[in-house]
Protein backbone atom coordinates (compact mmCIF):
# COMPACT_ATOMS: atom_id res chain seq x y z
CA UNK A 1 0.00 0.00 0.00
CA UNK A 2 2.73 2.28 0.85
CA UNK A 3 4.10 1.58 -2.45
CA UNK A 4 1.18 2.99 -4.04
CA UNK A 5 0.62 5.97 -1.91
CA UNK A 6 4.47 7.04 -2.83
CA UNK A 7 3.24 6.74 -6.60
CA UNK A 8 0.37 8.36 -6.60
CA UNK A 9 2.33 11.40 -4.96
CA UNK A 10 4.96 10.89 -7.06
CA UNK A 11 2.81 10.89 -10.65
CA UNK A 12 0.59 14.36 -9.15
CA UNK A 13 3.28 16.25 -7.38
CA UNK A 14 6.82 15.48 -8.16
CA UNK A 15 6.90 13.75 -11.86
CA UNK A 16 3.41 15.83 -12.55
CA UNK A 17 2.32 14.78 -16.42
CA UNK A 18 2.25 18.45 -17.67
CA UNK A 19 4.32 20.57 -15.87
CA UNK A 20 7.78 18.10 -15.70
CA UNK A 21 6.89 15.34 -18.21
CA UNK A 22 5.28 17.96 -20.64
CA UNK A 23 2.70 15.69 -21.78
CA UNK A 24 -0.76 16.99 -23.01
CA UNK A 25 -0.10 20.77 -23.48
CA UNK A 26 -1.95 21.38 -25.98
CA UNK A 27 -5.59 21.16 -24.11
CA UNK A 28 -3.59 22.32 -21.41
CA UNK A 29 -3.27 26.06 -23.03
CA UNK A 30 -6.63 25.40 -25.25
CA UNK A 31 -9.30 24.94 -22.63
CA UNK A 32 -7.71 26.57 -19.61
CA UNK A 33 -9.55 30.25 -20.16
CA UNK A 34 -12.46 29.21 -17.80
CA UNK A 35 -13.21 26.73 -14.52
CA UNK A 36 -16.02 25.02 -16.11
CA UNK A 37 -14.42 23.88 -19.06
CA UNK A 38 -10.94 22.74 -17.12
CA UNK A 39 -13.28 20.89 -14.54
CA UNK A 40 -14.80 19.78 -17.66
CA UNK A 41 -11.99 18.05 -19.54
CA UNK A 42 -10.11 17.08 -16.40
CA UNK A 43 -13.06 14.36 -15.09
CA UNK A 44 -12.96 13.25 -19.03
CA UNK A 45 -9.32 12.63 -18.70
CA UNK A 46 -9.35 11.04 -15.29
CA UNK A 47 -11.89 8.41 -16.93
CA UNK A 48 -10.27 7.96 -20.36
CA UNK A 49 -7.00 7.82 -19.15
CA UNK A 50 -7.64 5.25 -16.47
CA UNK A 51 -9.75 3.03 -19.14
CA UNK A 52 -7.03 3.47 -21.87
CA UNK A 53 -4.09 2.93 -19.56
CA UNK A 54 -5.82 -0.89 -18.51
CA UNK A 55 -6.72 -1.85 -22.01
CA UNK A 56 -3.23 -1.05 -23.63
CA UNK A 57 -1.55 -2.79 -21.11
CA UNK A 58 -4.03 -5.70 -21.78
CA UNK A 59 -3.02 -5.54 -25.41
CA UNK A 60 0.05 -5.28 -25.39
CA UNK A 61 0.86 -7.90 -23.06
CA UNK A 62 -1.72 -10.00 -24.56
CA UNK A 63 -2.12 -9.91 -28.49
CA UNK A 64 1.14 -7.80 -29.04
CA UNK A 65 3.88 -9.95 -27.13
CA UNK A 66 2.55 -13.16 -27.65
CA UNK A 67 2.39 -12.71 -31.93
CA UNK A 68 5.83 -10.71 -31.66
CA UNK A 69 4.07 -7.43 -33.14
CA UNK A 70 6.18 -5.01 -30.74
CA UNK A 71 7.46 -3.02 -33.49
CA UNK A 72 3.46 -2.01 -33.88
CA UNK A 73 3.01 -0.49 -30.31
CA UNK A 74 2.53 2.96 -31.43
CA UNK A 75 -0.09 1.95 -34.08
CA UNK A 76 -2.00 -0.53 -31.87
CA UNK A 77 -2.09 1.62 -29.27
CA UNK A 78 -3.36 4.89 -31.01
CA UNK A 79 -6.24 2.54 -32.38
CA UNK A 80 -6.80 1.64 -28.98
CA UNK A 81 -7.54 5.00 -27.78
CA UNK A 82 -9.38 6.02 -31.04
CA UNK A 83 -12.07 3.59 -30.41
CA UNK A 84 -12.02 3.94 -26.42
CA UNK A 85 -12.93 7.36 -26.89
CA UNK A 86 -15.07 6.74 -29.82
CA UNK A 87 -16.65 3.91 -27.90
CA UNK A 88 -17.09 5.91 -24.45
CA UNK A 89 -18.95 8.83 -26.08
CA UNK A 90 -21.56 6.67 -27.52
CA UNK A 91 -22.06 4.50 -24.37
CA UNK A 92 -22.16 8.04 -22.09
CA UNK A 93 -24.90 9.26 -24.43
CA UNK A 94 -26.81 6.70 -23.78
CA UNK A 95 -26.61 6.07 -20.36
CA UNK A 96 -25.85 9.23 -18.56
CA UNK A 97 -26.99 11.97 -20.63
CA UNK A 98 -26.39 15.03 -18.29
CA UNK A 99 -22.47 13.65 -18.28
CA UNK A 100 -22.42 13.85 -21.85
CA UNK A 101 -23.43 17.00 -21.89
CA UNK A 102 -20.73 18.46 -19.18
CA UNK A 103 -18.15 15.81 -21.14
CA UNK A 104 -19.16 15.91 -24.51
CA UNK A 105 -17.43 18.31 -26.07
CA UNK A 106 -13.48 17.28 -24.48
CA UNK A 107 -14.20 13.49 -25.58
CA UNK A 108 -12.97 13.57 -29.20
CA UNK A 109 -10.35 15.94 -28.22
CA UNK A 110 -8.65 13.60 -26.06
CA UNK A 111 -8.09 11.19 -28.89
CA UNK A 112 -5.08 13.48 -29.35
CA UNK A 113 -3.91 14.16 -26.29
CA UNK A 114 -0.40 13.26 -25.92
CA UNK A 115 -1.16 12.36 -21.98
CA UNK A 116 -3.37 9.38 -22.90
CA UNK A 117 -0.61 7.92 -25.34
CA UNK A 118 2.32 9.20 -23.32
CA UNK A 119 1.19 7.32 -20.14
CA UNK A 120 0.24 4.22 -22.31
CA UNK A 121 3.68 3.68 -23.07
CA UNK A 122 5.31 4.87 -19.69
CA UNK A 123 3.31 2.04 -18.52
CA UNK A 124 5.16 -0.62 -21.14
CA UNK A 125 8.12 0.47 -20.66
CA UNK A 126 8.64 1.56 -16.68
CA UNK A 127 7.38 -2.36 -16.76
CA UNK A 128 4.42 -1.77 -14.72
CA UNK A 129 2.30 -5.13 -13.98
CA UNK A 130 -1.50 -4.56 -14.74
CA UNK A 131 -2.80 -3.51 -11.10
CA UNK A 132 0.47 -0.80 -11.03
CA UNK A 133 -0.51 0.58 -14.63
CA UNK A 134 -4.06 1.00 -14.05
CA UNK A 135 -3.06 3.33 -10.54
CA UNK A 136 -0.21 4.84 -12.40
CA UNK A 137 -2.64 6.12 -15.04
CA UNK A 138 -5.09 7.32 -12.97
CA UNK A 139 -2.65 9.28 -10.14
CA UNK A 140 -1.60 10.91 -13.91
CA UNK A 141 -4.40 11.78 -14.64
CA UNK A 142 -5.24 13.64 -11.95
CA UNK A 143 -2.29 15.42 -11.50
CA UNK A 144 -3.21 16.74 -15.41
CA UNK A 145 -7.28 17.72 -14.02
CA UNK A 146 -5.31 19.57 -10.69
CA UNK A 147 -2.91 21.72 -13.15
CA UNK A 148 -5.12 22.54 -15.75
CA UNK A 149 -7.81 23.64 -12.84
CA UNK A 150 -4.95 25.54 -10.90
CA UNK A 151 -3.74 26.92 -14.14
CA UNK A 152 -8.24 28.10 -15.20
CA UNK A 153 -8.27 29.96 -11.81
CA UNK A 154 -5.38 32.03 -12.60
CA UNK A 155 -6.32 32.64 -16.32
CA UNK A 156 -9.91 33.66 -15.10
CA UNK A 157 -7.83 36.43 -13.77
CA UNK A 158 -6.34 37.90 -16.14
CA UNK A 159 -9.06 38.72 -17.80
CA UNK A 160 -9.20 42.29 -15.06
CA UNK A 161 -5.95 43.10 -15.26
CA UNK A 162 -3.97 45.08 -18.03
CA UNK A 163 -1.23 42.57 -19.57
CA UNK A 164 1.20 44.33 -22.06
CA UNK A 165 -0.23 43.95 -25.45
CA UNK A 166 2.94 41.60 -26.88
CA UNK A 167 2.18 39.60 -23.82
CA UNK A 168 -1.65 38.54 -24.48
CA UNK A 169 -3.30 35.33 -24.73
CA UNK A 170 -0.53 32.53 -24.94
CA UNK A 171 2.53 33.80 -24.26
CA UNK A 172 1.74 34.80 -20.44
CA UNK A 173 -0.17 31.47 -20.30
CA UNK A 174 3.22 29.95 -20.71
CA UNK A 175 4.76 32.09 -18.46
CA UNK A 176 2.51 31.65 -15.82
CA UNK A 177 2.66 27.75 -16.64
CA UNK A 178 6.43 27.84 -16.06
CA UNK A 179 6.03 29.72 -12.82
CA UNK A 180 3.44 27.03 -11.70
CA UNK A 181 6.26 24.54 -12.87
CA UNK A 182 8.70 26.08 -10.72
CA UNK A 183 6.58 25.58 -7.94
CA UNK A 184 5.49 22.47 -8.94
CA UNK A 185 9.40 21.30 -8.88
CA UNK A 186 9.31 22.10 -5.23
CA UNK A 187 8.04 19.24 -4.67
CA UNK A 188 11.13 17.29 -5.58
CA UNK A 189 12.82 15.36 -2.94
CA UNK A 190 8.96 14.42 -1.18
CA UNK A 191 9.23 11.08 -2.80
CA UNK B 1 -2.93 29.77 -53.85
CA UNK B 2 0.82 29.40 -55.07
CA UNK B 3 3.08 26.60 -55.00
CA UNK B 4 5.59 29.35 -53.17
CA UNK B 5 2.79 30.66 -50.98
CA UNK B 6 1.87 27.12 -49.80
CA UNK B 7 5.64 27.09 -48.99
CA UNK B 8 6.93 29.60 -47.00
CA UNK B 9 3.62 30.73 -44.91
CA UNK B 10 5.01 28.04 -42.83
CA UNK B 11 8.00 30.02 -41.86
CA UNK B 12 6.24 33.36 -40.52
CA UNK B 13 2.75 33.76 -41.17
CA UNK B 14 1.68 30.50 -39.39
CA UNK B 15 5.23 29.08 -38.15
CA UNK B 16 4.83 26.25 -35.21
CA UNK B 17 4.63 26.25 -32.82
CA UNK B 18 4.15 30.00 -32.45
CA UNK B 19 1.32 31.13 -34.49
CA UNK B 20 -0.21 27.67 -35.05
CA UNK B 21 -0.39 26.72 -31.43
CA UNK B 22 -0.02 23.08 -31.38
CA UNK B 23 2.17 20.48 -31.04
CA UNK B 24 4.06 22.25 -27.95
CA UNK B 25 4.53 18.89 -26.02
CA UNK B 26 7.94 18.14 -28.18
CA UNK B 27 8.92 21.66 -28.24
CA UNK B 28 8.93 21.87 -24.56
CA UNK B 29 10.21 18.77 -23.48
CA UNK B 30 12.97 18.21 -26.34
CA UNK B 31 14.69 22.20 -26.59
CA UNK B 32 17.05 21.53 -23.67
CA UNK B 33 19.83 21.79 -26.41
CA UNK B 34 19.79 22.82 -30.30
CA UNK B 35 20.60 19.35 -31.75
CA UNK B 36 17.77 17.42 -30.05
CA UNK B 37 15.65 20.04 -31.57
CA UNK B 38 16.77 19.72 -35.04
CA UNK B 39 16.65 15.72 -34.50
CA UNK B 40 12.81 16.24 -33.14
CA UNK B 41 12.10 19.08 -36.04
CA UNK B 42 13.36 16.53 -38.60
CA UNK B 43 11.86 13.46 -37.19
CA UNK B 44 8.58 15.45 -37.58
CA UNK B 45 8.80 17.25 -40.96
CA UNK B 46 9.40 13.71 -42.32
CA UNK B 47 6.44 12.31 -40.98
CA UNK B 48 4.28 15.63 -41.90
CA UNK B 49 5.76 15.17 -45.48
CA UNK B 50 4.61 11.44 -45.98
CA UNK B 51 1.41 11.91 -44.07
CA UNK B 52 0.37 14.87 -45.97
CA UNK B 53 1.03 13.41 -49.31
CA UNK B 54 -0.66 10.20 -48.47
CA UNK B 55 -3.57 11.51 -47.08
CA UNK B 56 -3.80 14.22 -50.57
CA UNK B 57 -4.14 11.18 -52.51
CA UNK B 58 -6.33 9.45 -50.88
CA UNK B 59 -8.70 12.04 -50.21
CA UNK B 60 -11.02 11.26 -52.35
CA UNK B 61 -11.42 7.64 -51.33
CA UNK B 62 -11.40 8.05 -47.48
CA UNK B 63 -14.93 8.43 -46.08
CA UNK B 64 -15.92 11.41 -44.47
CA UNK B 65 -17.01 9.92 -40.95
CA UNK B 66 -13.67 8.04 -40.38
CA UNK B 67 -11.21 10.54 -41.96
CA UNK B 68 -9.84 11.17 -38.71
CA UNK B 69 -9.38 7.69 -37.97
CA UNK B 70 -7.64 7.20 -41.23
CA UNK B 71 -5.61 10.10 -41.03
CA UNK B 72 -4.73 8.89 -37.82
CA UNK B 73 -3.39 5.47 -39.46
CA UNK B 74 -1.52 7.08 -42.22
CA UNK B 75 0.45 9.00 -39.76
CA UNK B 76 0.75 6.50 -37.40
CA UNK B 77 2.53 3.82 -39.83
CA UNK B 78 4.74 6.47 -40.89
CA UNK B 79 5.79 7.59 -36.96
CA UNK B 80 6.78 3.09 -37.02
CA UNK B 81 8.98 3.80 -40.10
CA UNK B 82 10.92 6.91 -38.33
CA UNK B 83 10.64 5.40 -35.15
CA UNK B 84 12.23 2.00 -36.35
CA UNK B 85 15.00 4.10 -38.65
CA UNK B 86 15.85 5.94 -36.08
CA UNK B 87 16.73 3.04 -33.64
CA UNK B 88 18.76 1.38 -35.69
CA UNK B 89 20.73 4.66 -37.47
CA UNK B 90 20.21 7.15 -35.03
CA UNK B 91 20.22 5.25 -31.50
CA UNK B 92 21.83 8.12 -29.18
CA UNK B 93 19.40 10.81 -30.57
CA UNK B 94 16.48 7.89 -30.03
CA UNK B 95 17.39 7.49 -26.63
CA UNK B 96 17.22 11.22 -25.62
CA UNK B 97 14.44 11.83 -27.47
CA UNK B 98 12.69 8.86 -26.22
CA UNK B 99 9.09 9.02 -25.45
CA UNK B 100 8.63 11.83 -27.84
CA UNK B 101 9.32 9.90 -30.76
CA UNK B 102 6.12 7.59 -30.66
CA UNK B 103 4.30 10.74 -29.87
CA UNK B 104 4.58 12.60 -33.03
CA UNK B 105 1.44 10.45 -33.79
CA UNK B 106 -0.50 12.80 -31.83
CA UNK B 107 1.18 15.96 -32.32
CA UNK B 108 -1.69 18.03 -33.20
CA UNK B 109 0.27 20.02 -36.20
CA UNK B 110 0.26 17.01 -38.36
CA UNK B 111 -3.28 15.85 -37.81
CA UNK B 112 -4.44 19.31 -38.27
CA UNK B 113 -2.46 19.83 -41.13
CA UNK B 114 -3.84 16.49 -42.55
CA UNK B 115 -7.71 18.16 -42.00
CA UNK B 116 -7.13 21.53 -42.59
CA UNK B 117 -5.22 21.16 -45.76
CA UNK B 118 -3.93 17.64 -47.08
CA UNK B 119 -7.79 16.89 -47.01
CA UNK B 120 -8.81 19.79 -48.87
CA UNK B 121 -5.96 20.15 -51.62
CA UNK B 122 -3.98 17.97 -54.68
CA UNK B 123 -0.79 16.39 -54.05
CA UNK B 124 2.00 18.67 -55.15
CA UNK B 125 0.33 21.34 -52.96
CA UNK B 126 0.06 19.32 -49.91
CA UNK B 127 3.45 18.37 -50.25
CA UNK B 128 4.63 21.56 -50.09
CA UNK B 129 2.77 22.57 -47.44
CA UNK B 130 4.25 19.85 -45.30
CA UNK B 131 7.44 20.47 -46.31
CA UNK B 132 7.25 24.13 -45.14
CA UNK B 133 5.60 23.64 -41.95
CA UNK B 134 8.01 21.27 -41.36
CA UNK B 135 10.75 23.17 -41.38
CA UNK B 136 9.23 25.91 -39.86
CA UNK B 137 8.72 23.59 -37.16
CA UNK B 138 12.45 22.56 -37.29
CA UNK B 139 14.19 26.09 -37.25
CA UNK B 140 11.21 27.28 -34.28
CA UNK B 141 13.33 24.21 -32.31
CA UNK B 142 16.08 24.61 -33.31
CA UNK B 143 16.36 28.43 -31.95
CA UNK B 144 13.98 27.47 -28.76
CA UNK B 145 17.11 24.64 -28.62
CA UNK B 146 20.13 27.72 -29.42
CA UNK B 147 18.29 29.66 -26.53
CA UNK B 148 18.02 27.35 -23.80
CA UNK B 149 21.22 25.22 -24.32
CA UNK B 150 23.57 29.00 -24.53
CA UNK B 151 22.04 30.26 -21.19
CA UNK B 152 21.34 26.62 -19.82
CA UNK B 153 24.91 25.35 -20.28
CA UNK B 154 27.06 27.84 -22.27
CA UNK B 155 27.50 25.92 -25.50
CA UNK B 156 25.46 25.82 -29.14
CA UNK B 157 25.62 22.51 -30.60
CA UNK B 158 28.23 21.44 -28.07
CA UNK B 159 30.70 24.02 -28.47
CA UNK B 160 31.32 26.27 -25.64
CA UNK B 161 31.14 30.20 -26.66
CA UNK B 162 30.63 31.83 -23.63
CA UNK B 163 33.22 33.69 -21.66
CA UNK B 164 35.18 32.05 -19.00
CA UNK B 165 33.40 32.54 -15.73
CA UNK B 166 30.37 32.39 -16.79
CA UNK B 167 27.99 31.28 -14.68
CA UNK B 168 25.40 28.81 -15.86
CA UNK B 169 21.66 29.80 -16.09
CA UNK B 170 20.41 26.21 -15.54
CA UNK B 171 17.15 27.38 -14.81
CA UNK B 172 16.50 27.23 -18.84
CA UNK B 173 17.11 24.10 -18.86
CA UNK B 174 14.87 22.67 -16.58
CA UNK B 175 11.32 22.51 -17.10
CA UNK B 176 9.68 25.79 -15.71
CA UNK B 177 12.49 27.22 -18.16
CA UNK B 178 10.89 26.04 -20.68
CA UNK B 179 7.72 27.62 -20.78
CA UNK B 180 9.23 31.03 -19.71
CA UNK B 181 11.88 30.56 -22.80
CA UNK B 182 8.43 29.82 -25.12
CA UNK B 183 6.41 32.50 -23.29
CA UNK B 184 9.16 35.28 -23.94
CA UNK B 185 10.07 34.43 -27.42
CA UNK B 186 6.41 34.53 -28.63
CA UNK B 187 5.85 37.84 -26.92
CA UNK B 188 8.98 38.90 -28.74
CA UNK B 189 7.33 37.69 -32.10
CA UNK B 190 4.01 39.57 -31.19
CA UNK B 191 5.61 42.21 -30.65
CA UNK B 192 7.47 41.83 -34.12
CA UNK B 193 4.04 41.72 -35.99
CA UNK B 194 2.66 44.32 -34.38
CA UNK B 195 5.49 46.92 -35.05
CA UNK B 196 4.79 45.36 -38.78
CA UNK B 197 0.58 45.87 -38.86
CA UNK B 198 1.39 49.73 -37.61
CA UNK B 199 4.22 50.43 -40.17
CA UNK B 200 1.88 48.68 -42.83
CA UNK B 201 -1.13 50.16 -41.64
Amino acid sequence: MADFILLMISAILVNNILLIRFLGNCPFLGVSRSMDTATGMGLAVIFVLTLAGMITWLVHNYILIPLGLEYLRTIAFILVIATLVQFVEMVIQKIAPPLYEALGIYLPLITTNCAVLGVAIINIEEGYDLITSIFFSFASACGFALALVLMAGMRERFALTGIPKPFEGTAIGLITAGLIALAFSGFIGLV
Amino acid sequence: MSLKHEFSKGFWEILPPFRLVLGLCPTLAVTTSAINGIGMGLATTFVLIFSNLFVSLLRKFIPTQVRIASFIVIIASFVVIVELVMQAYFYQLFKVLGIFIPLIVVNCIILGRAEAFASKNGPILSLADGLGIGLGFTISLFVLGCIRELLGSGTILGIYVMWSGFEPFTFMLKPPGAFVALGILLALMNLISQRQARKGG
